[in-house]
């Protein structure tokens, strides 16, 4: 059979129902295969776009993500969907075409050198070099995305090499002998940990991405719930704790609660959970949590003492680890009664502190309202993407994520134009499901063209574009940072969305009044097909509270 | 008090950090890694990027052809020795790395010094490299070649020794470095 079959096999043998990509000169044959493969293949307008769709579809539903891409100029426009797969530990599997060995090194037509570009975002890569050699790779790069700590794996398979004949044998095994990632955690450390928690009196649990990929949010939330354990998420982490929860402290970080923050600047002992350090929540990192030990939870132990030196580390798989962990606590009987005092201060935080913004007294929307119209017009359920900015943040604060892997962005890599191919990826992942991108009008242009891959495969997303006519993030800062000196920010009424969603085949709609923003919302949501949102918001509001960079949690301005 | 794995009680204060700690000493790093295309590249790669500097590098063939030896060596006061050999452990085709304690461990380099020495001066030249256990292995008019093995401060002695002489150029390979005792390193 040729080898570009044997992919096809491979696929369905991991499960593939759905592929992400765009054919190309160098991959020829692996689309000659797909005519015949029984996998469904959706024709991206833009390799990014199917890059992203492929981080959204394994977001939402937890599975490995698949996108192809021809050499060159293909490959090369995968790198910010490889890298920011990596940065937010996505698993995803890349296919790359290659040009004919004979051909490789010569800078031949469409040549790029894919494994040495991408060759530190990737998890691991494989360079094809004999055409047997294809199955195993492909089953391994399977592998190695989704375990451990998952992340993006690139798989070259020269053209010449996809056309070989091969004697394919199904693969049931793998060959990594310098893969063997800890699962399990130390008996030892998390018993330590258990007793370090009894002790705490003013413990903060802090979760994050890690908690969602390893489908750990019911033993995040009994373990939380065994002891009355406040709890913060990181931007990657929400949903993986209720936002409605009387222990829920909300999202920590630049622009984080009050409450959270100053819980982990006055925090004894912090439990870290698939969280990692970042520095958009240390703020500056020497005065980060000054008072408080560390226990850090995490698959990698690399990421373990890489920023903030732990006390207690347990390289482990944060489902596996937290049940252990709530059975080591319920043994040690600890005094409830001793949180009494921190949380009469969490209270007080909390009630001094909300999420607050002033709503405009005419008909004007003020983005932080458009947030909670959308939670309102879905009833919280929807499942969001963003891209990023101030409408990210405004839907990370406003919109109170109740589930995990309801809540899909790009967090790490910061990628502008992720939001809306990662909703059609969520979308064809959980059909019947409601499936809403949150994008800025700056953000949204950078893979707008999907709207004609929504429009062909009826893939019925829902954009709600946050339209104030800047690049608003930058434009804060600008504002606050650079003495209102604003440079390249602002980006006019264009283009009209409306239209432009007319034009890709999709319905577009402008919203421009608060007063029956929530029904217009229910109406445009009710309407078959992708759908483009237009609102118009306010144009200079700032996102609020914020750690100013490289300041401590405690100077949060706003 | 709060002993791992017992029962007693624990008091936070006791707790102390582990890692990214500097050691303020050399370290070399045995690495076993799978003979595949890019693994060198990889190593490299992630040094780079991760912002470590790598003093000296070694790679060859072990006595199973699938699998390569590098010998590497890094300050441990520049970089915390621990997050190095953690990002490196997560490259897939890294097998095993053995950080050798320096008591525990034979280490050799092999260096060729490039000498401008004619004459009268050559005699003095050939005591040195009998002190120093080497050889000549090339002899001209205006020039002699000599050949060390051992310790990087052996060679070191040895290079500040001809210095004087007129050192054209010299070659070194880098440490390599055996476990001492019965097993493997």
């Amino acid at each position: 059979m040729r080898a570009v079959d044997a992919i096809m096999e491979c696929l369905k043998a991991e499960g593939v129902d759905v592929v992400f990509g765009m054919p190309g000169g160098a991959n020829l044959p692996t689309y000659d295969a797909f005519v015949d493969g029984g996998i469904r293949h959706i024709l991206v307008r833009h390799e990014a776009g199917g890059g992203h769709a492929a981080e959204g579809y394994a977001k939402a539903t937890g599975k490995v993500g698949v996108a192809l891409a021809t050499s060159g100029p293909g490959a090369t426009n995968l790198t910010t969907p490889i890298c920011d797969a990596m940065m937010d530990s996505v698993p995803v599997v890349f296919i790359t075409g290659q040009v004919r060995t004979e051909l490789l090194g010569t800078d031949g037509f469409q040549e790029a050198d894919t494994i040495g570009i991408t060759m530190p975002i990737v998890k691991h890569s494989f360079m094809i070099q004999h055409p047997d050699e294809i199955p195993r790779a492909i089953h391994e790069a399977f592998h190695l995305a989704r375990s451990g700590r998952p992340g993006p794996v690139l798989v070259d398979i020269p053209q010449d090499l996809s056309r070989a004949e091969i004697d394919y044998e199904p693969v049931t095994d793998v060959r990594l002998p310098g893969y063997q990632p800890t699962l399990d955690g130390n008996q030892k450390q998390i018993r330590q940990a258990a007793k370090a928690l009894a002790s705490a009196q003013r413990p903060v649990i802090y979760a994050g991405g890690g908690v969602v990929s390893a489908n750990a949010a019911a033993e995040l939330r009994e373990f939380a719930s065994s002891d009355r354990f406040p709890v913060t998420c990181t931007l990657m982490g929400l949903g993986s704790f209720p936002a409605p929860h009387p222990q829920w402290l909300g999202m920590l970080g630049m622009h984080g609660t009050r409450t959270a923050n100053y819980a982990m600047d006055e925090a004894d002992l912090i439990c870290a959970v698939g969280a990692r350090f970042d520095d958009r929540v240390t703020g500056k990192l020497s005065e980060f949590a000054p008072k408080a030990k560390f226990i850090h939870i995490d698959v990698d132990p690399a990421e373990i003492s890489k920023n903030v030196p732990a006390h207690i580390p347990i390289v482990g798989d944060a489902k596996r680890v937290l049940a252990k962990l709530l059975l080591e606590y319920r043994a040690l009987g600890a005094d409830p009664g001793r949180l009494e005092g921190w949380w009469q201060r969490i209270e007080r935080w909390r009630s001094e502190h909300p999420l607050s913004y002033t709503d405009s007294e005419d008909a004007e929307i003020k983005p932080q309202y458009m947030i909670q119209a959308l939670y309102e017009a879905t009833g919280g359920e929807a499942i969001i993407t963003s891209d990023v900015g101030q409408h990210q943040m405004w839907a990370a604060q406003y919109y109170h994520f109740g589930k995990p892997r309801q809540w899909i962005n790009s967090g790490g890599l910061g990628t502008m134009g992720f939001g809306l191919p990662a909703a059609m990826g969520a979308a064809i992942g959980r059909p019947g499901e409601l499936v809403c991108c949150v994008a800025g009008d700056g953000s949204v242009q950078m893979n707008a063209q999907e709207l004609a891959t929504c429009a062909q495969e009826r893939i019925p997303v829902k954009v709600f574009i946050m339209n104030n006519g800047y690049l608003g993030m930058v434009r804060q800062w600008q504002e606050l940072f650079w003495d209102g000196r604003y440079s390249q920010v602002e980006m006019g009424p264009y283009p009209d969305f409306v239209k432009l969603a007319e034009a890709y085949g999709a319905t577009g709609l402008r919203l421009e009044s608060k007063h029956t923003l929530v029904q217009d919302m229910k109406e445009a949501i009710a309407i078959d097909g992708p759908v483009v949102v237009d609102v118009k918001v306010t144009r200079e509001e700032n996102t609020f509270p914020m750690i100013p960079a490289g300041r401590p949690a405690r100077e949060m301005v706003g | 008090m709060g002993e791992p794995g017992t029962k007693a009680p624990l008091s936070l204060d006791e707790l102390e950090a582990a890692g990214n700690l500097r050691t303020g000493r050399k370290h070399t790093l045995s690495i076993l890694v799978e003979n595949k295309a890019g693994v060198l590249s990889r190593i490299a790669g992630l040094f780079a990027r991760r912002g470590f500097n790598i003093d000296t590098l070694t790679v060859g063939p072990t006595d199973d052809e699938r699998l390569s030896r590098v010998t590497l060596t890094v300050d441990g006061a520049v970089h915390p020795i621990d997050q190095v050999t953690k990002q490196l452990h997560k490259l897939v085709n890294v097998l095993k790395i053995r950080d050798l304690e320096p008591a525990e461990t034979v280490s050799r380099e092999l260096v060729l010094f490039k000498i401008a020495v004619d004459g009268p001066q050559r005699g003095e030249l050939m005591q040195l490299t009998e002190i120093f256990r080497g050889k000549i292995v090339d002899v001209t008019k205006r020039s002699v070649i000599v050949e060390i093995t051992g310790t990087t401060e052996k060679v070191e002695a040895f290079e500040s020794m001809v210095r004087p002489f007129g050192l054209i150029e010299m070659m070194r390979t880098g440490e390599i470095a055996i476990s001492r005792g019965r097993g493997e390193t």
